[in-house]
Order: C-alpha cells, then structure tokens, then sequence
C-alpha cells in the first residue's frame, strides 16, 4: 500500500523484541470471523480497513500482536482483528496495557480508545500512561460525542454543543487531545483522520515504529449523533483551508495555492498567516521539527486546533522524540538485580539472617 | 559506680512488655529491635504495634503517641498480650495515654526528662503524676533517660538534639539487660543502619551500650528476669510479619508455578510494606509497578496475568473498593489475579493505621452481578505465607481472582515462625494451552478459550504469543466454549451458573475443630487475625474447667466441605468478629444455624480475657446455668496466668488482677 510521506524517517526500535513473520502476511489473514457491528456509515470501518491492511506490513508474527480496548464503540475494534485482543472496561484500557507490555517484550501492544473513555473516564490512566512512556500505541477514535449511550456531549464536544444532556447546550471547556498529550509530555504525538486512509496508514506506522507511547488522535465520523463534525476536512471546498499538513523537515504551508502558512507570532506561540502578507514570504515559515526536544513547540502547533466548531487542525506528527520506555527500564532492572545479586535463592530468603533451631 | 546489692536473677515464664513514646521517638524501631534480640533468644513472642496515621503529630501530645507491644514467653502463646507487666513510657502523654491498660502492680520505666509543668498541662496533668501519690500502685521506676543518653554521647560532639535522639537506644539497652536479652544483634543492626553516618552509628552504638550498663551498675534494679526459650517443635524458626511473609508467599506461589509476578500497587496503610518488600525482589523474576492509583494497580496485574505472569495487588479496604470492577472483569475472563486485601479499620478513611475484619462482605460481594471469587484469610502473621501460596494455587489452577484477607493487626505483628522448605511446597501447574482444543463443524482444528476442564471447571488459557490460538476476550456476556460474545438468555444463564460452581468446586481441605475430648456443646469459630485470641479464650475457659471447641477458617468461600456438619454438631456457635457479624451472617444465610456473634469493632484486637468471659458465659448458658450462678466467664477472664498451655510452678509474677 502507498502512504504518504510525513518526512519522518521514523525512530527505529518499536517493535524490537518482536519476533518476526516468517512468511509474508496479506490483510484477510487480520480480519476475525466476527461480523462488525457498527452503524452503517461509521467511520470505525474506514480505520479497521486501515489498520488490517496496514498490519501484515509491519512484518511481525500475528500472535505476538495484542489489542487492548476499554468500552465505547470503538473499544470494540478487538473483537474483529485476528490477533489476541481484550475488551476491557471503561478507561481502564492503558493501564492493562501496561501491564501486558511490562510483562512481555515480545508484544506489540496496541490500545484502541474513544475520546469519552481515554479523556474523561480514564483521563488519569491516559496521562500517566504517557509521562512513562510505555512501549504501547494508543489510537483515540475522536468522534466528539459519546455514541455507545446515545448521544450526550463528551470531554472533546464544542462549547454550547445541545445533546440529550445538554439540551441548553455543553457549557463545558474541552480538552484539545494533542495538547493533553504534549501537557503530558509524551514522546509520540500525532493526529490523523479516518477519512485519509493514506495518511491514517502512515501514522500508524510511525507510531508502530516508536519506541515508547505513540499517542495518535483520529478524527472520526459519528454519523448517526455527531455527523459532519469534521466535515470542514473531508469537503472538497473547505478541506485545503482546514488541514495544516506537518511535513518533518518542510515549511508548514497549506491552503488553496499554499496561500496559507505557520510562523511564529509572540511568547511560545504560532498563527496562520497569509503568506503574501509576510515580510520575508516563505521564508517566515517554521520547518517543521518533530524532534524538538521541548514539548512547547508541539504544544503551540497543537494550538492551532479549532476548540469550537473545528475549521482548522494540523495534522501529522507533531512530536516524535526519543526517551527511554518505561517497560524497557523496569525489565532492565530486573537484569540488573539478577546480574549484581545473582538469580534469587528463595529458600536463602525466606530463611533470612536471623534464625534459631529447637532440637 | 559499685552495687551494693547483689541482683537476683527472677525466672519468668512470659512477659509483656511495651515501648511507649511520641511518633518521632523511634517507638516501632526500638520494638522490632526487642522482639530480634527475644526471637534469636528462643522465645515464642507475638507483637502488637500500635501508632497513629499522622507521621508527626506535634510532639508531646496524646494523639502523637507511638506504642509497640511484645509478649515473650517460654511456652506457646497466641497473642500479644491483654495487658503490659512493664511500660517504658518516654514521656508524660506516652504514659497518660497508655495508664489505663496497665494493671495495677506493673512496672513503669519513666523518662521524666520532659514532665516539666508545661508539658504536663499541655496534656492535661495539673501537678506532676510522678510526685502526686496517683501511681503509687505501681512499680514505678523514674529515670532521666535523656539526661542520661545526651551525657553518654557526649564525646561525638552532636547538638543536644542530635544526642537525644538516642534515647531509644538508651532505653532499649536497659530493657535488654534487665531481660537477659542477647545485643550482638542490636549492635550489628546498628552499624549497619547508620553505616553512613558515623556519628550518629557511634553515637546509637554507645546509648545502647550505656543503657546496658546502667542497669548492670545502677541500683534502681535489683532484680533481673529470665525467659528461658521457649520449647517449640524441633525446627528452624525465624521471625517474620504478616506483611514480610506475604511477599514471600507471593514470590514463593509464583515460583512454584513457574510464572514471573507482576505487582501493581499504589501505597496505602498498612498494605504498602508488601510493595516495599516485594519491590526489592526483582531477581526472583518480580516486577513491581507503583501505579497511578487504585485502579491502575490491579489494571496493570490483570495486564500482567493475561499476558501469562501471575499478576498480584495489594491494596487496602478503600483500594479493593476503587478495584472492584476491574476484579470484576477479572471474574469475567477467568483469568489468574491475587487480590490481597490488608484490612484497616472503616468505613471511609476510617483509622487507617487500626486493625479491622470488616471487608469480608465487600470482598465477597462487593461487585456488580453475580461475580463469585475465592477469598482466603491468614489467622496469624506468619500464615500469611502460607495463604499467599494457596491463594496463587486457586487463581492459577482455577484462573480466577482470588480475594487474600489481612488485616492491620497481622500485617505488622511478627510471631517465630518455623522456616518452610521451599522445595516441599507443591507445585502449581500453570497448564497453558498450546495447541488447538477443539475442531469447528468443517473439521478444523479451532482454540476454544472457554473449553473447561471437566474437574475444576477451570477455562483453557492460551497466552499471547501462543501461534494459532490468537483470541479475543471481553467484560461482555461470552458464549460458552467459544468466548463470543453472547446475549442469548439461556447462555447468560448457564454461564452465570457456570462461574459460580467453579468457585463452588474448588478443592478445599476440612475444617479441623480442636475439641480435645469431643465433649463440648459449644463450638468458637472465627477467621482471620482473631485466631490468636479465640485460640488463648478457650485456652483459659478449658484452664478452669469449661468444655470448648474451636475452629479457625482460613477458606471463607468456598466453605470447608464439612463446615454445614461442624455447625450443625454444637448446640451452640460463637462467632467473635472485629466487625459487626460479618461472618455470622454468611454463615446463618447458607447454613440456617442461629450461631452466636461477638461483636467488637474497636480498631484494636480482641482480647484473650474478654474472650474468655464471652466464651465462659455461653458455655454455662448452654449447659442451662442460671445468670446469677455463673462463674466459668469471669475465672476464666480473671485467671493472671490465662495463655499458658501449662502453668508453671515459678512462673506466676503477675498483677493480682491482672487481666
């Protein structure tokens, strides 16, 4: 499958210790025998379509690969790839990753989670899944509201948005994903939409590729009680305005003609501008660097999201870094405690320093 | 300084003795101390800590008082004591605090360095206790012990603070002279704890040394005591807590399976010493995760297990609480978890630092649905290995969570305990599925992840990494044998059904009941940490004569087999619980037998003598004796020498009265 190039050669090493395929892998051999149960239309299709394409082409045993989700619509993404997978309950999603990923470096672990239950009922797993940096990628299926129940409003849903719960509309501020993630220092930070299968696929596969947490945000369509939320990307007319393509090492330029551009503007901070209205033309532009080691500069591309109705949002890989995994260092530890102690002697332990005997 | 008087060496068969100061003091340090040097001197000894939750609460007030109790003994015995024959209080609120449990007659080793007027008014004393008359019914022996230390450290060159922060070791020296206590291993804790600071190892070293030497050269003593040790069957022993013994139980279950552990904790009184201490384990193949919360701790063990490691929290009440839907899950997909539940006094918050038994009914219910686990409960603090390992055989052999219930009082008591060979242990077999189980209708060969096994009922488990039995597994409903997900109301059934008559079937061994001769009527049951005192109340009603049997369970689900017959062959039932009934309720509910609750919910253990008054007073009313004509209860309480397996002729140096 082609994909687009994000410009990032992507940092080795996320799939290390995870044995190889022996033989080559298609797409039917990842889709499960269960019948998909999402509403006709739903954008969920479009990323399963992706990721089992995209799958075989990582080149890894299909055993070795494990799902874990939370509960939501998309939490139900296990259940139709044919790898090991666990639905789980609602938020709880990364922090069992973590213990599977703690456990076995031989996994590729993935987890697949919505804007309700990676924001809001899990929000604390999210960010302290992400400060550690575990080996594991977590896809957030962002459709703005909560489905599965029928329509309220969610931790991503514009202000005054009127749903079941809301029926004088959301007074609540919502998070922007990237931002918490960045907020929350993660090394691996980029967003895609369900729609651009070219694009989705390529992010997937940097993230696969990361070593650490790869926090990917995917826009995508609830049709049934949130549609066209993303609509501004996906028409014809409105999308070259509204995506802000980040390219690693190229100028963030973009808009009908590449009329538009990113430059920096004040304290920490960036802004669209024209770039017929700038002093020096394209060469104001920022390149684009995903491996700025402070998170700020991604943290200010992040800014340029939309919070309201959403006209505007890069997408892309905002941040990719290279830290130490926190799985990688507690397994290291235990290394280090066989080497400098030697293979624990049970009996030698429990008998301890202190005994008597009665004869 | 030369004695005038000679010391008599006095023999004692039991002592209990406790260590009384403000928080900062070292109290717990000086009592673990105490209880080495009397473990590796042979004696059968039970300990009772006893401190608040504040780290420093301001210092000198009664809510800032720390307290360690230690019972020694030359016999067997079960408890840490009802009632200290010594208290080293090291200053005025240490003392007030602790007054009313001690008998009258009982020695009171008192630092007076801090009973100044403002001290004393600060905790409610308006004239000086030690000058008023007010303790004349005691022995009470007043020392300037950190006058005494800062004079013995003086050439370390530390501020006065600095010195005086000694004092414990002052003390503890005193005391281990006037028990015969062997110091070498005091002394060599020491050098080894302070090994980095010079000045202050020395300076311990020395206050320690002095306190020894006071009571060899000072005349405030005249009398010396001996414990002899204790005669215990032929074994090697050690000391250990509930805690210590439940990491190594953990460490050891999972060895026996052959399966790494994987702990995800989060820190919380009195569960975080199994963190510490299995944290430090690493080469036995242990990982430990301090997770982010509750949730995530045994989020990350139900992870660890589906990846094929035994996966294990620790938490107390307020944390299984916060963990109940994840257990939950795990009842659901069957897979391995040890859930270790270190009971601290409730609801809420609570007194987190003060023992309880009232989570049985949360463990055992607390979940939504029809969620049935095993819970298992230690009786003593060094069965806590013991139940650990047979937790870890129910999980693995039956995949399911299984509750492990401690409680504060088991956690940080220590008791000898006689070192088991590892090797004896029985091994855990794991069983993974490695090959498909089945054949769909094409005939293919298919993993069905809920294929049972027909004894245990236990589901196949095939790991992750397991080539051609890749699966998917879920909170949802699963069909039977395949795991699908399933709404069919007939498959809801079978499977709710199911679930439970695993737990039902597990193999669990008897209920042994100690009824020496098979005579009495009446019968005490209990779990968890009360099996200590139930164990020393009977122990004084048969000393006077009454007819009792015990039992201790250590399976509260499932039951022992025979537990309905035990029941149903007593005319009567007593069940003593730290916790409002809990346990008689299951037991009237499942087996409709009217048993007898004694109920105490007081953050501290049940006494021996107050038990024995309970029990006393049952067996009298069973056998048909009226109120007014009873006895049995009150001698039984009474009696100064109550614990004892056999009183010994030199033994009896106890308060009359002393309960």
């Amino acid at each position: 499958m082609s994909t687009v190039d994000l410009g990032l050669p992507s940092l080795p090493g996320g799939l290390r210790g995870v044995p190889a395929a022996t033989e080559p892998q298609n797409r039917k051999e990842y889709v499960s025998d269960q019948e998909v149960r999402w509403c006709p239309g739903c954008g969920d299709y479009a990323v399963l379509a992706a990721f089992q394409g995209f799958l075989p082409e990582l080149g890894i045993k299909r055993e070795n690969v494990a799902m874990v989700s939370g509960i939501g619509c998309s939490s139900r993404f296990p259940y139709y790839l044919s790898t090991y997978g666990m639905h789980s309950i609602h938020g709880r999603a990364p922090a069992i990753a973590t213990g599977l990923a703690v456990a076995r470096p031989d996994l590729s672990v993935w987890v697949v989670t919505g804007d309700g239950d990676a924001l809001s009922i899990g929000g604390n797993h999210l960010i302290h899944t992400l400060r550690r940096n575990v080996n594991l990628k977590i896809l957030l299926f962002n459709n703005r509201i909560y489905g599965l129940t029928k329509g309220q409003y969610s931790p991503t849903s514009e202000p005054g948005k009127v749903t079941k719960s809301t029926p004088m509309g959301s007074v609540d501020n919502p998070f922007n994903p990237v931002s918490l993630a960045l907020g929350a220092e993660a090394t691996f930070v980029a967003r895609t939409v369900d729609s651009d299968r070219k694009h989705l696929t390529a992010v997937l596969r940097a993230a696969a590729e990361h070593r650490g947490t790869a926090f990917v945000e995917i826009y995508q369509n609830c049709p049934i009680f949130n549609d066209n939320a993303f609509d501004a990307f996906k028409n014809p007319e409105t999308r070259d305005d509204a995506i802000i393509p980040l390219v690693h090492g190229e100028p963030i330029r973009f808009g009908t003609d590449g009329r538009l551009g990113v430059v920096r503007d004040g304290f920490a901070s960036l802004a669209v501008r024209e770039i017929a209205s700038l002093p020096n033309g394209e060469a104001d532009l920022v390149i684009h660097d995903a491996h700025t080691e402070d998170p700020a500069y991604a943290f200010a591309l992040s800014r340029l999201t939309d919070a309201g109705v959403l006209h505007q949002a890069p997408i892309g890989i905002f941040r990719s870094v290279d830290h130490p995994a926190y799985d990688d260092m507690v397994r290291q530890q235990v290394e280090t405690s066989k080497e400098s102690q030697g293979i624990g002697d049970l009996q030698a332990l429990v008998t301890g320093s202190d005994t008597w005997t009665v004869n | 300084m030369n004695r005038t008087v000679t010391i008599e060496v006095k023999q004692l068969d039991r002592v209990v003795i406790r260590f009384a100061g403000d928080s900062g003091d070292g109290m717990q340090l000086t009592g673990d101390r105490f209880t080495a040097e009397t473990a590796s001197f042979g004696n059968d000894l039970s300990t009772l800590p006893n401190f608040p939750a504040e780290i420093r609460a301001p210092a000198g007030t009664l809510p800032g008082v720390s307290s360690f109790q230690l019972h020694f003994a030359d016999h067997d015995i079960l408890t840490p004591g009802d009632a200290p024959d010594v208290l080293i209080a090291m200053n005025p609120a240490a003392l007030k605090a602790n007054l009313r449990d001690v008998p009258r007659g009982a020695t009171l080793i008192v630092d007076t360095a801090d009973f100044t007027a403002r001290n004393l008014k600060r905790i409610g004393y308006e004239e000086n206790p030690l000058e008023t008359g007010e303790l004349d019914a005691y022995h009470v022996v007043p020392l300037n012990l950190t006058g005494m230390t800062v004079e013995s450290v003086k050439e370390f060159g530390l501020t006065r603070k600095d010195a005086s922060r000694a004092k414990n070791m002052y003390a503890l020296g005193l005391v281990s002279w006037l028990f015969q206590r062997p110091v070498e291993s005091t002394i060599d804790f020491l050098q080894s704890k302070f090994a980095g600071k010079p000045d202050i190892r020395d300076a311990n070293i020395a206050a320690f040394r002095a306190g020894y030497n006071f009571g060899e050269t000072a005349e405030e003593f005249s009398v010396r005591y001996e414990v002899k040790p204790a005669r215990m069957a032929t074994g090697t022993y050690r000391n250990i807590s509930g805690n210590l013994a439940l990491a190594y139980g953990l460490v050891a279950g999972a060895q026996r399976a052959g399966l790494p552990l994987v702990l995800g904790a989060y820190p919380i009184t009195p569960a975080s010493d199994v963190l510490h201490e299995l944290s430090k384990l690493k080469r036995f193949d242990v990982t430990t995760i301090q997770a982010e919360d509750e949730i995530a701790g045994v989020g990350a063990a139900l992870g660890a297990s589906f990846a094929g490691a035994l996966g294990v929290t620790t938490s107390s009440g307020p944390g299984i609480s916060l963990k109940s839907e994840t257990i939950g899950l795990g009842v659901m997909l069957e897979l391995p978890l040890v859930v270790c539940d270190i009971q601290r006094a409730g609801p809420s918050t609570g007194m987190p630092t003060k023992t309880e038994q009232a989570d049985l009914l949360q463990v055992m219910f607390g979940r939504n649905g029809e969620a049935p686990l095993p819970v298992v409960a230690a009786q003593s603090p060094a069965d806590c290995f013991a139940i650990a390992v047979e937790a870890t055989r129910i999980a693995i052999t039956y995949r399911t969570p299984v509750i492990v219930l401690s409680d504060g009082y088991l956690a940080n008591g220590s008791e000898p305990w006689q070192i088991p060979v590892i090797e004896n242990l029985p091994k855990i077999d794991p069983n993974f599925t490695t090959e498909p189980n089945s054949t769909n209708d094409k005939g293919e060969p298919v993993y069905l992840p809920y294929l049972r096994d027909p004894e245990t009922l236990a589901r196949a488990w095939a790991i992750p990494g397991t080539a051609g039995l890749d699966h998917r597994i879920g909170g949802l409903e699963k069909e039977d044998k395949t795991g699908n997900i399933s709404y069919d109301p007939a498959n809801h059934d079978l499977m709710i059904r199911t679930r439970q008559a695993k737990v039902d079937g597990i193999t669990v061994p008897p209920l042994e009941v100690d009824d020496p001769d098979g005579t009495a009527k009446v019968l005490v049951l209990g779990w968890g940490s009360t099996y200590g005192p139930i164990g020393a109340g009977c122990r004084r009603v048969r000393k006077v004569g009454g007819k009792i049997a015990q039992a201790h369970l250590r399976h509260l689900n499932p039951f022992p087999p025979n537990l309905g017959e035990v029941l149903k062959s007593y005319d009567k039932v007593l069940v003593p619980e730290m916790n409002l009934g809990q346990l008689a309720m299951l037991l009237r509910a499942k087996y409709l037998v009217d048993v007898v609750s004694y109920a105490q919910v007081r953050g501290m253990p049940l006494g021996a003598a107050e038990l024995a008054e309970v029990i006393g007073n049952l067996v009298e009313e069973t056998a048909g004796i009226d109120d007014d004509a009873r006895h049995l209860g009150e001698a039984a309480a009474n009696l100064t020498h109550g614990e004892a397996l056999h009183i010994e002729p030199n033994g009896l140096h106890h308060p009359e009265g002393a309960r």
